[in-house]
This record gives structure tokens, C-alpha cells and sequence, in this order.
């Protein structure tokens, strides 16, 4: 067993997997908010330090009879709030690309752990970029699937209806192949089965492809001739220097293969992180009221009532960053509030939503930097909440619009790596594999 | 750029966080207020969306209701900190 140099476990396991599938020889790590039957599930907080799940989430099930071999729980902001994973409980976990920097986040744990060669892949979850995120910082591949896609079976809640597992590895092809495994109807998620209602569950886009076949494919010569690739300008322009010239690489590249590039507009997106936030902070402050220190976790104080005894336990239990998501939540769906918080930001959702079915009219997909701005030191971003949820720019508006997108390394600035994501329409998981293909092949 | 309109003071902020069941430790209780103050502040943009139509592709999905095997009394209690004679224990209601 390796000396895990970066920190990216925060529990090490060997659970075999079945004898043969598709997953067979291969090593998968898992993020510590997916539920693993008997093995210590913290999401990172001290909240739920010992906590062991009496069962697997749906994916793990899977990874398990594809024939892989789970290696570890991996390390995370708290809950996945946050996007360095600094705001952990169990301490950082180090950029193996350079130490000294974040991995990104939340799931910064699973990108580091194949990025050091950990794990063959890793499973992540994505709420406003946590999977997408910490793979353009370590020089990964990692998926955000369309909402519905993938189970949230144990998953430990953050934000409901943002949310997705997704698969991270070294390249396309890797990731895709896990992403076939852990697809499709679950009838313990209902969101998964969108169309039961018009009879058969296996309708489910995930039945009907192989994603594997789609990223291995990639395009032909006269296929990419027909791409259109659509650079959305306001997720453009706020990029730092090095990242854009770096993405405008990368574009250029595909652009010598015969891939046309369109500029599109997405006005809606200045508003996308406010209301990325308030959706994402309204919802964490219901799933999280379940932490009362009675079912599982640290016990409150029980001198006083239950009021008093819950408040006590979460104080021990949560982290700054978690506190503040659940009071501003709190204070979002309050009385008198509501109306200017919480309904304001569902109709920018939905308006989010329009742009992105509008500019894909244009466009088959979009093309932006994953992140604006190189992996930053640890500790140099803290201090400031605000500026933190400002880094999620790029993401967030794929999580309002419910839409997949992938990102894919596009090569590096200062010596860091630089992720290049692509985001495609409800379902088109096959076309942004294929995009993704051909970003791999231009890109040394 | 002016002084936000609104400041949050520090009873407001506690006030949320009693609603909440969450204790705020000293630093966290003197730094949440200028925060949630620049936070909400940027929030407040949102009032520039326009009332948007949506139109959810959502349909009720609906299975027989049957019984099938679910946790056992000793898993479900297994992560609690306190368990009595196949109960959870809290802590008292006043």
C-alpha cells in the first residue's frame, strides 16, 4: 500500500469486487459523502466521524459487481461545500500536480487519487462543479452528468436537485466506461425514472448506449469537419490570462481539424452563481437538519431541552463553511424573504436553463475553462467566502440547467493544469465524450 | 462601490441561527455578520431577473405498494449514540 503522500484518503479499504465485468482489475476510489455498507462515511465533517452506512449507495453496488475493487474512502470539503477541499474536517489534501496548491473541490480527494495513481478512477459527486472542478486542477477527466441519469442512492444530501455522481479518470475513454457501470434506472431514485410513467424503465438513456464506444469512437475526419462548437463570451472574459490563452489554444487545435468555433451569448449567467447559491444553501439547510446528534453522529450537550441539545451538537459538529451555507439557507426561505431570495433565484434557474437550450440551437456543444483561474496555494483563498463561490462560475450554470458536461484537460499554464469543459444537451453524454475524444487527440 | 443599505447585525444573525438549532462559536459569531452582509448583498442582483416561465418536463411516477425487506431494528440503530431497548435516545422535549 502506497504511503498516500497527497492525503487524498481519509479511510483506506480493500473491497473486492465480482470476478469479471467490465470493471475487472480495476481500482476505484470513492468519495467519503457516497455510502459504503460497514466502512466509515464521514462527508468530511466531524459530524459524522465514525459514522459506518448499514448499506451501499447504488453506485457502489455497482462499481462493485463490474468487477472493480473499491481502495479507498476519499477526502472532501464538508459535505461538498467548497471548492478546494481545505474546508475538510480530516485537513487538505495536496495537489499532486503541486503540492503546495489546492486539488480543487469538493471532490479533491477522488481527482487527487488518480492523478497520484491512487486509484484507476474515482467516483466524485457534482453539485456546482465538485467533480469538474478538482479535475481541471489536477489534469483530469471528470463527468457531470444530466440530472437523472445516475442514482443518488447514498449519497449523503447536499442539494437535491442540483446534484449527480460522476466519474473521474485519466482519460476520456476510462471515464466514460465507469460512467456506462453506474448509469441508469434505480427505482430508489425516482429521478432516475423520468419516463416510467410511459411505461418501460429501460427506456433510460443510459440502456439504450455505450458511452465507452462513444469517447472511444470520438469523431471521423469529416464529422469533426461539421462540429460546431459554441464559446459562450461571459464565461469567457473573466478567465485569467493564462487560462484563456490556454483554452484558446486548445480551441485552435480543434480548430485545424475543420471544428468551426461560434461565439454564443448566455446573458443569464451573471446571475447564475447568486442563484446557484441561494438554491444550494435553501436546500442544505433542510437536508442537514437531520444532524441532531440522536440517529448518528456527535451527541449534543444533554443538560438542557432538545432545542438546546441540538443546537450544542451541531456547533460541535459542523464546520465554519457549513454553518454559514445553513443559516444563509435558514434565512433565504424565511418569512418575508422567500419572494426575494428563493423565487427570484428558480426564475433565474429557468432562465439559465433557456439560454443554454437556445444557444445549443446554434451550437451541438459549448466550450468554456472549466475554471478562471490556475489551482490557487493552500490557505490563500479562505478568507473570503465570497471570492470562493465567485471560482464557481463556469460550473454552476450547468447544475441550474440540469445539463451534462465534462471536463478535459487542455493542457497547461505556469506548469498547472488547465480544464477545458464541454457541456451538451440533456442526455447528449455521447456527443461531449466523442468533443471530449477529440480535444484529448489535439491536445499533446 | 456605496455601503450596502442593509447591514446585518450580530442579533440577526443569531436570531437565524437560533431557527437554525445551530450554536455559533465566538470567531464564527463575531465574522458571520459583515459576511452574510457582503453575501446577501450580492444576492440582492437578483432582483434584475426578469419573472421567467418554466415549464418542468415532470410526471408523476407511481409503483405498487409493496412490502420488501428494509434495515434491521440493530442496523438502524447501529450509528446512534445512544440506543435503549431498541429505541433511539433524545435528549427531553422541555
Amino acid at each position: 500500500m502506497s504511503t498516500d503522500e497527497f492525503d487524498v484518503f481519509l479511510t483506506r479499504v480493500e473491497i473486492d469486487g465480482a470476478d469479471d465485468g467490465p470493471l475487472a482489475g480495476k481500482t476505484v476510489a470513492v468519495k467519503d459523502n457516497i455510502s459504503t455498507d460497514g466502512v466509515e462515511t464521514t462527508c468530511g465533517s466531524a459530524m459524522l466521524d465514525g459514522y459506518e452506512p448499514p448499506y451501499d449507495a447504488t453506485v457502489v453496488s455497482r462499481v462493485r459487481d463490474a468487477g472493480a475493487t473499491v481502495v479507498g474512502k476519499t477526502n472532501m470539503d464538508e459535505f461538498g461545500m467548497g471548492g478546494t477541499t481545505e474546508t475538510s474536517a480530516f485537513g487538505p489534501t495536496k495537489n499532486p500536480v503541486d503540492p503546495e496548491r489546492v486539488p480543487g473541490g469538493s471532490s479533491g480527494g477522488s481527482a487527487a487519487a488518480v492523478a497520484a495513481g491512487e486509484a484507476d478512477l474515482a467516483l466524485g459527486s457534482d453539485t456546482g462543479g465538485s467533480v469538474r472542478n478538482p479535475a481541471a486542477f489536477c489534469g483530469v477527466v471528470g463527468i457531470k452528468p444530466t440530472y437523472g441519469l445516475v442514482s443518488r442512492y447514498g449519497l449523503v444530501a447536499y442539494a437535491n436537485s442540483l446534484e449527480q455522481i460522476g466519474p473521474l479518470a485519466s482519460t476520456v475513454t476510462e471515464a466514460a466506461t465507469l460512467l456506462d457501470v453506474i448509469a441508469g434506472p434505480d427505482e430508489r431514485d425516482a429521478t432516475t425514472r423520468y419516463d416510467a410513467a410511459e411505461g418501460e424503465p429501460d427506456d433510460h438513456p443510459a440502456e439504450t448506449v455505450s458511452y465507452a464506444d462513444a469517447a472511444r469512437e470520438g469523431f471521423d475526419e469529416d464529422e469533426l469537419a461539421e462540429l460546431t462548437v459554441g464559446v459562450p463570451r461571459e464565461l469567457v472574459e473573466g478567465a485569467a490570462d493564462p487560462v484563456r490563452e490556454t483554452f484558446q489554444s486548445a480551441l485552435d487545435a480543434l480548430g485545424t481539424r475543420g471544428v468551426e468555433t461560434v461565439d454564443v451569448s448566455l446573458p443569464s449567467v451573471e446571475h447564475a452563481v447568486q442563484a446557484y447559491y441561494v438554491i444550494a444553501m435553501s436546500e442544505a439547510s433542510s437536508n442537514l437538519a437531520r444532524f441532531d446528534g440522536v440517529r448518528y453522529g456527535e451527541q449534543g450537550d444533554r443538560e438542557g431541552n432538545w432545542n438546546e441539545s441540538f443546537a450544542s451538537a451541531r456547533e460541535a459538529g459542523f464546520g465554519s463553511e457549513v454553518k454559514r451555507r445553513i443559516l444563509l439557507g435558514t434565512y433565504a426561505l424565511s418569512a418575508g424573504y422567500h419572494d426575494e431570495y428563493y423565487e427570484k433565484a428558480q426564475d433565474a434557474r429557468a432562465w439559465v436553463k433557456r439560454d443554454f437550450d437556445e444557444a445549443l440551437q446554434t451550437a451541438d456543444v459549448l466550450a468554456t475553462p472549466t475554471m478562471p483561474v490556475l489551482p490557487p496555494k493552500r490557505g490563500e483563498s479562505l478568507d473570503d467566502p465570497l471570492q470562493l463561490y465567485l471560482m464557481d462560475a463556469n460550473t454552476v450554470p450547468v447544475n441550474l440547467a440540469n445539463l451534462p458536461a465534462i471536463s478535459v484537460p487542455a493542457g497547461r499554464a505556469d506548469g498547472l493544469p488547465v480544464g477545458l469543459q464541454l457541456v451538451g444537451p440533456a442526455f447528449g453524454e455521447p456527443l461531449i465524450l466523442r468533443a471530449a475524444s477529440a480535444v484529448e487527440t489535439v491536445v499533446d | 462601490m456605496s455601503e450596502s443599505p442593509e447591514r446585518v447585525t450580530t442579533e440577526d444573525v443569531e436570531h437565524v441561527a437560533s431557527l437554525a438549532r445551530v450554536d455559533l462559536d465566538e470567531s464564527e459569531a463575531e465574522a458571520f455578520p459583515d459576511q452574510f452582509a457582503d453575501i446577501l448583498d450580492y444576492f440582492a442582483a437578483l432582483d434584475e431577473v426578469p419573472e421567467t416561465e418554466s415549464e418542468p418536463e415532470l410526471v408523476n411516477v407511481m409503483r405498487a405498494d409493496e412490502t420488501r425487506e428494509g434495515l434491521t431494528q440493530e442496523a438502524a440503530l447501529s450509528n446512534a449514540p445512544e440506543s435503549e431497548a431498541g429505541y433511539f435516545v433524545g435528549p427531553r422535549v422541555s
